[in-house]
């Protein structure tokens, strides 16, 4: 069995080296001429660029492959981990000073094999879409060795036994998700959306390395094991941060969850995923909507017996999870980027995932966050082989009417927004409705307020979701005829993916519920997750009142009607709608200008005071005292000097005879 | 020789010191052309061949007058190459007047 979880973690590991290293141009052409640039590349019409490809096949084929085993031996770790067996495979000593000790270990238990399920499992899924997606795209092996290097770093934070482990593979999927934003580096758009989510996670990173810190100095290890043993005991303590004497462990948990907010897209810290969506399209689905971007849910779920200690903590986690839930939902209504709706989309599911840690629900958010991977992968790849067939189209309003063109992707697009809208026996209906529930049995305030940002939320979930259907799928095509000519369906190798998704999206809240948060819900999780005694919010979730059973359904057809009248009976509506309401209509569709502030508040000063000390404290001090002012002196002493030299023959024979006269007149007097 | 004049080693070298300064200031009041310049470097090495040859006979030393013809050819042969220099010289830049000749001018 160890040997299996190693090689569950290093098979990726293997396949990105080799891909990368050995696939890429770059190795094939060391130390020989370097390659010609593409002559047939070609421009059409609309001057979208066609590339073939002609490197070798086998980088995609063995990354593809080796994923593939891995996410096989993920299943078969997960069902044995479920028996009820734990696992710890130290793998090295990594740290070793002091008393920071850091072992390079694999801890697994039902948290980190649902994570690894989930992981390996998109990881494979969108490995083999790619393979058709990316089919055409003239540095395949780099995309390939990239999505490798992710899911390795995405193994290594879910398996971590330590903090350091973790934000080792927390700033590993940083990178490739840095790489792969930015993997289409020619467009200065995909450069600035890379460069802007590197840049907003640095935020949540530098509380993350913080709590980090805190953790060590409070409890003298980063190990969790020691740190779950010791917290109980260290309630009380306080902590100076900020010259303020702080409870000890809400700082941890707080500085913890401003490093999740960070990789989750939270509230204040969201502007970076709706412009990742500059990546491949797979990608998206991988790292910016069923992975990644879970690692903060992930966190804190790890982090639960912290979480249970300081209620203060909670409530932020609750309070912030809720109101991006409704936020992001918000901006959903309005957006017209298929890529775009359905990141604002990922981003307000997150925040429900967050809502239900906030009230102490661990299992549930996970359960969502296992159902949300399938599903949400499963419309990103959709919208994918839409934007595929549509020629990189990614307008909805130059789409509509694509139902006949593309059956079966309509097909697949539907099972993925009813799972996401909640439709009964989907998976999203078992776990969405699921944290509605607990956050109305937290049965306080906050808990109570959160509810109802919740049901309002799966109300616009519902609408946002039937309109990006209804424009795309159905009412009069919009595109060019040229373009509609082109629609073709994706090639078997992108459907398969989606089929496998699709299944996952209806059948997977239905056949793990029970152990997710259903009666065999302690035992399923074990050690893994910890709820203090008090803490019986699973239980009390299974007993709201038929109403808050109700509510979602409720809200999730009131979404539906509003859209269908919106988008296919009354199609002049939403324009009227958005004239007459336009402040708040434009108030959304530059969600909530956010962009804009943070621009004003922090873009702008940094540039300018980057703009001061590169002007004036760089060229104007240093390299003006420095090498500049040196060698305008040399320059100015020689200008001088070198007006002695006239030229003239009589001015050098003048010094000359000037020159024999001292010399005389010296050896006269002094000799 | 008795009350007569005689002409002695100091007239020899006075004539020989103001040869050399008519000499050095050609050189450098002339503004005109290169021969010029060319002529009084002549008239220094004449006026050093005067020195040579009075003091020899001063001296009664043979080995000035030797030098003196020495300085002769030498003076003969810098006339050749400097002629020849200076007719190079006009062919590539169509001049030789000394004010013109201003390559090093920095």
């Amino acid at each position: 069995m160890e040997t299996l979880l190693k090689a569950i973690v290093f098979l990726p590991l293997l396949g990105a080296v080799a891909a990368g290293l050995f696939g890429t141009a770059v190795f094939r052409y060391i130390g020989g001429a370097p390659p010609q640039p593409a002559h047939d590349a070609h421009a059409d019409e609309d001057g979208h660029q066609h590339f073939h490809y002609e490197g070798p096949r086998w980088p995609m084929m063995l990354t593809t492959g080796l994923l593939l085993l891995a996410a096989a031996l993920s299943w078969v770790a997960f069902f044995d981990v479920v028996g009820g067996n734990t696992y710890k495979v130290v793998i090295a000593e990594w740290v070793r000073s002091g008393e920071l000790v850091a072992q390079w270990a694999l801890r697994v238990d039902t948290l980190t094999a649902v994570m690894l399920v989930v992981v390996t499992t998109v990881s494979a899924l969108v490995h083999v879409y790619s393979l058709g997606y990316m089919s055409h795209d003239p540095h395949q092996p780099r995309f390939f060795s990239y999505l490798s290097l992710f899911t390795f770093a995405m193994l290594m934070l879910v398996t971590s036994d330590n903090l350091l482990q973790m934000f080792f593979g927390w700033e590993g999927v940083g990178l490739a998700s840095y790489l792969l934003i930015g993997f289409w580096y020619d467009r200065a758009s995909a450069n600035a959306a890379a460069i802007k989510a590197f840049v907003v996670n640095r935020v949540g990173d530098f509380g993350f390395a913080l709590g980090i810190f805190a953790a060590f100095a409070l409890f003298g290890s980063i190990e969790f094991d020691p740190i779950f043993a010791a917290a109980p005991e260290m309630a009380d303590r306080t902590m100076r941060f900020l010259s303020w004497e702080v409870p000890a462990l809400e700082l941890i948990a707080l500085l913890l969850f401003m490093g999740a907010m960070g990789k989750s897209a939270q509230f204040l810290l969201h502007t970076w995923l709706p412009d990742a969506m500059e990546g491949p399209t797979p990608v998206s689905a991988l790292i910016h909507a069923a992975t990644m971007v879970t690692a903060g849910v992930f966190l804190v779920a790890r982090m639960s017996p912290i979480y249970e200690l300081t209620p203060f903590a909670q409530q932020a986690v609750l309070v912030i999870g809720a109101i991006t839930a409704f936020f992001a939902a918000t901006v959903g209504l309005v957006q017209n980027d298929i890529k775009r709706i359905i990141a604002y989309s990922t981003c307000s599911q997150l925040g429900y995932m967050f809502a239900a840690l906030g009230v102490g629900a661990y299992g549930v958010g996970m359960f969502h966050l296992f159902t949300h991977a399938f599903f949400k992968a499963l419309l990103f790849l959709g919208a994918g082989s839409v934007i595929h067939a549509m020629s990189d189209e990614q307008d909805i309003w130059r789409m509509g009417g694509l139902y006949q063109y593309l059956k079966r992707t309509w097909a697949m697009m539907l099972i993925g927004t009813l799972a996401l809208t909640g439709f009964p026996f989907t998976a999203g209906y078992y776990s969405k409705d699921a944290i509605i529930e607990a956050t109305f049995a937290a049965h306080t305030p906050l808990g109570e307020a959160a509810f109802w940002l919740l049901v309002i939320a799966a109300a616009m979930t519902s609408f946002y979701s039937w309109r990006l259907m209804f424009v795309v799928f159905h009412g009069k095509p919009r595109a060019s005829r040229e373009t509609l000519a082109r629609v073709h369906e994706s090639p078997a190798v992108m459907m398969v993916p989606l089929y496998v998704l699709a299944a996952g999206a209806l059948f997977a809240g239905f056949l793990f519920k029970d152990w997710f948060i259903g009666q065999a819900e302690a035992e399923f999780w074990g050690q893994a997750l910890y709820r203090a005694a008090h803490n019986e919010i699973v239980q009390a979730m299974h007993h709201v009142p038929a109403w808050v059973k109700w509510a979602p359904f409720v809200m999730m057809v009131a979404g539906v009607s509003v859209a269908f009248v919106f988008y296919l009976v009354k199609t002049d509506l939403p324009a009227k709608l958005a004239n007459a309401l336009r402040p708040l209509y434009l108030f959304l569709l530059n969600k909530w200008y956010f962009d804009e502030i943070y621009d004003f508040l922090f873009v702008r000063p940094a540039f300018a005071i980057g703009r001061l000390l590169w002007k004036g404290g760089d060229q104007k001090i240093i390299d003006g005292l420095g090498p500049d002012g040196v060698s305008a002196l040399a320059a100015a002493v020689g200008r001088v000097a070198s007006r002695l030299q006239t030229g003239y023959l009589y001015h050098y024979a003048f010094a000359m005879l000037l020159g024999i006269a001292g010399l005389v007149t010296w050896l006269m007097v002094g000799g | 020789m008795g009350e007569s004049m005689s002409i002695g080693l100091a007239h020899y070298l006075g004539v020989a010191a103001i040869l050399f300064t008519i000499g050095v200031f050609g050189i450098f009041l002339n503004r005109k052309n290169v021969i010029v310049i060319l002529m009084s470097v002549e008239l220094m090495l004449l006026a050093v061949n005067i020195n040579l040859v009075a003091f020899s006979a001063h001296l009664g030393d043979l080995m000035g007058q030797v030098f003196a013809l020495l300085v002769l050819t030498v003076a003969a042969a810098e006339a050749a190459i400097g002629l020849a220099i200076l007719v190079v010289y006009f062919r590539n830049r169509g001049s030789i007047a000394v004010d013109e000749i201003d390559s090093l001018k920095g």
